[in-house]
């Protein structure tokens, strides 16, 4: 059974048809790419997908449960967390403060018991503290752990907003645009992090790139959204000789 | 209990502080008169504190705070008065009436961001006072009298203790960490699996309860409730005192309750002019140091344990 699976997504905003007709199934375990050229509709199927967005029609199922409906935090519970193009730290909060949040809804501690400090609160409190900052140090951010997120370089903010994700305990982490802004070392860095977490998280993964180099080597499969539509899809080799694909990123051929 | 060291370290400074205070307070040495300022004092951390936890930590801009003050004030009032039951009760009932009214409130308005918020609270807070204006059973425009004065220096410390470990401790858990992610940015604490909604309805309703409280132990020392007493004015002093210690900060708000009260009694000679200095003081603030006094920074007992030669291994606060 496929751990996502879109069918007929759209999304129609007043006149504008930002995706139309979306159709994506991603397995357990693999390592999808989304690309597109700008304005694609990308963001909007991460969106969708997300609840940020509701979609026009469509349906939308992650491990065999409709999703479609729900809200954010709703679907985030149901095993599907993300990072943010543009990214979005608690901006004002410590690099762990960033991480423990995202523990929130695995807390099983309730008001009475936070505000008392008692039943479960310590047990708990200690756990999520032991789990944050090993995770921290997966990222190499543990020796962060006390700094204001917002002071961190750019690239080290870009891994806090990939460690908070994974920190939420996800099945499916969708990742959109992790390599912009970084420059060729840095992306070659999050290329084999990429890899490693999944293997070591035993996750699946969806990510929108706009970096060639990274897509191709790391995805398993490509998906190539223009206008709002899938026009391709398809094993990297598939995708780069792909004449519709080239025509959308490189316009088409003079006679 | 080890793990609570600090907790009871702090506890057990407050019932120093209490002890000094009540001494003074038994031997004459504070008069009526700063005796009445002391319980403002406690009123006002009270409040602000409250207040904090809805502006500062959940950055939800209520202005309407003064409302359900006088919600907790007049049926304090009510259920001490006509219905003869014991304080403790009638402060219970208090936080309870004005937490349920903050709920219900809270529900529809929170859909609402920054300014919008700001003006839909301040007009809720206006209405409230308004409906009590016009209720002859607790005495409409002359206010409610003949109100025993059951707010004593112990009530009002105490109540004052309560609310702060309450807020205190809420905040150092999942559930204030879940409200400060909503204050940082919404949109990524909905992704992280925040329920924006339930913490910011539940941040308002703790405020709106404290504040409750605060407006019974009010009532409970002056005699009487009058709707004068809960104007946006009242509103406007306590997002003062959360604004000038820090938002975000329980001992910012704290420190700027005991400074601004002091500072409004020490004016009380010229009360035209202490609206001047507030705004002065404002104003000067809001130049050189716009976040607050303390930021969003607290001072510990951790900090004056290092400060007097490090006796105390306290270590920092979560927060």
């Amino acid at each position: 059974m496929a751990l996502l699976k879109a069918t007929k997504l759209s999304k129609v905003f007043g006149g504008l048809k930002a995706v139309s007709n979306f159709e994506v199934t991603i397995e357990k375990g693999e390592l999808i790419g989304l690309i597109g050229p700008n304005g694609a509709g990308k963001t909007t199927a991460f969106n969708l997908l997300t609840g940020v967005y509701e979609p026009t029609t469509g349906e939308i199922e992650l491990d065999g449960k409709s999703v479609v409906g729900l809200k954010p935090y709703q679907i985030t519970q149901q095993g599907l967390a993300r990072t943010f193009q543009n990214i979005r730290l608690f901006a004002e909060l410590s690099v762990l403060d960033n991480v423990k949040i995202a523990y929130h809804f695995h807390v099983k501690y309730g008001i009475i018991e936070s505000v008392f400090r008692m039943g479960r609160y310590h047990k708990e409190e200690a756990e999520i503290e032991k789990k944050a900052i090993e995770l921290l140090e997966i990222f190499q951010l543990a020796d962060k752990k006390d700094e204001i997120s917002k002071n961190l370089s750019y690239g080290e903010q870009r891994r806090l907003e990939i460690a908070r994700a994974l920190a939420a305990q996800p099945k499916l982490l969708l990742l959109d645009e992790p390599a912009a802004g970084m420059n060729p070392q840095e992306t070659q860095e999050l290329m084999k992090m990429i890899q490693w977490i999944k293997e070591k998280f035993d996750l699946t993964i969806l990510l929108i790139e706009h970096d060639m180099n990274l897509v191709m080597n790391v995805c398993e499969r490509i998906y190539v959204l223009e206008y709002g539509s899938i026009i391709a899809e398809g094993v990297p080799e598939e995708i780069k000789n792909n004449p519709r694909v080239i025509e959308a990123y490189l316009g088409e051929e003079v006679e | 209990m080890g793990k609570n060291k600090q907790m009871w370290q702090s506890l057990l400074a407050c019932i120093v502080v209490y002890a000094v205070v009540q001494g003074l307070i038994i031997s004459d040495i504070i008069g009526p008169f700063w005796q009445l300022n002391i319980v403002l004092v406690c009123i006002n951390i009270i409040l602000a504190v409250s207040l904090n936890l809805i502006n500062g930590f959940t950055g939800q801009f209520s202005i309407g705070h003064a409302g359900f003050m006088a919600v907790g004030a007049y049926l304090g009032a009510v259920l001490t008065v006509k219905f003869q039951l014991p304080f403790i009760v009638a402060i219970a009932g208090s936080a309870a009436a004005a937490g349920f009214l903050g709920f219900m409130i809270g529900l529809p308005t929170l859909r609402l961001d920054g300014d919008y918020l700001a003006i839909a609270t301040l007009g809720l807070g206006e209405i409230i006072r308004i409906t009590i204006l016009n209720i002859p059973y607790v005495g409409g425009a002359s206010g409610f009298m003949g109100i025993p004065r059951y707010t004593t220096f112990t009530w009002v410390f105490f109540a004052t203790v309560f609310t702060v470990f309450f807020i205190r401790n809420f905040i150092n858990s999942t559930h204030g960490r879940a409200c400060i992610a909503v204050r940082e940015n919404q949109i990524a604490a909905e992704a992280m699996g925040v329920d924006t909604t339930k913490y910011k309805v539940m941040a308002f309703t703790m405020g709106a309860a404290f504040a409750g409280v605060a407006g019974a132990l009010f009532a409970h020392y002056f005699y009487i409730a009058h709707p004068a007493s809960f104007t946006f004015m009242k509103s406007f002093d306590i997002l003062t005192i959360v604004v000038l210690g820090g938002l975000g900060s329980i001992s910012g708000s704290i420190t700027a309750a005991i400074l601004l009260t002091f500072i409004s009694a020490a004016l009380a000679g010229y009360p035209e002019w202490r609206m001047i200095i507030y705004s002065l003081m404002l104003i000067v603030l809001m130049l050189y140091r716009p976040q607050g006094l303390f930021g969003n920074k607290e001072i510990s007992l951790a900090i004056f344990g290092r400060l007097l030669g490090g006796k105390n291994h306290g270590t920092t606060k979560g927060n």
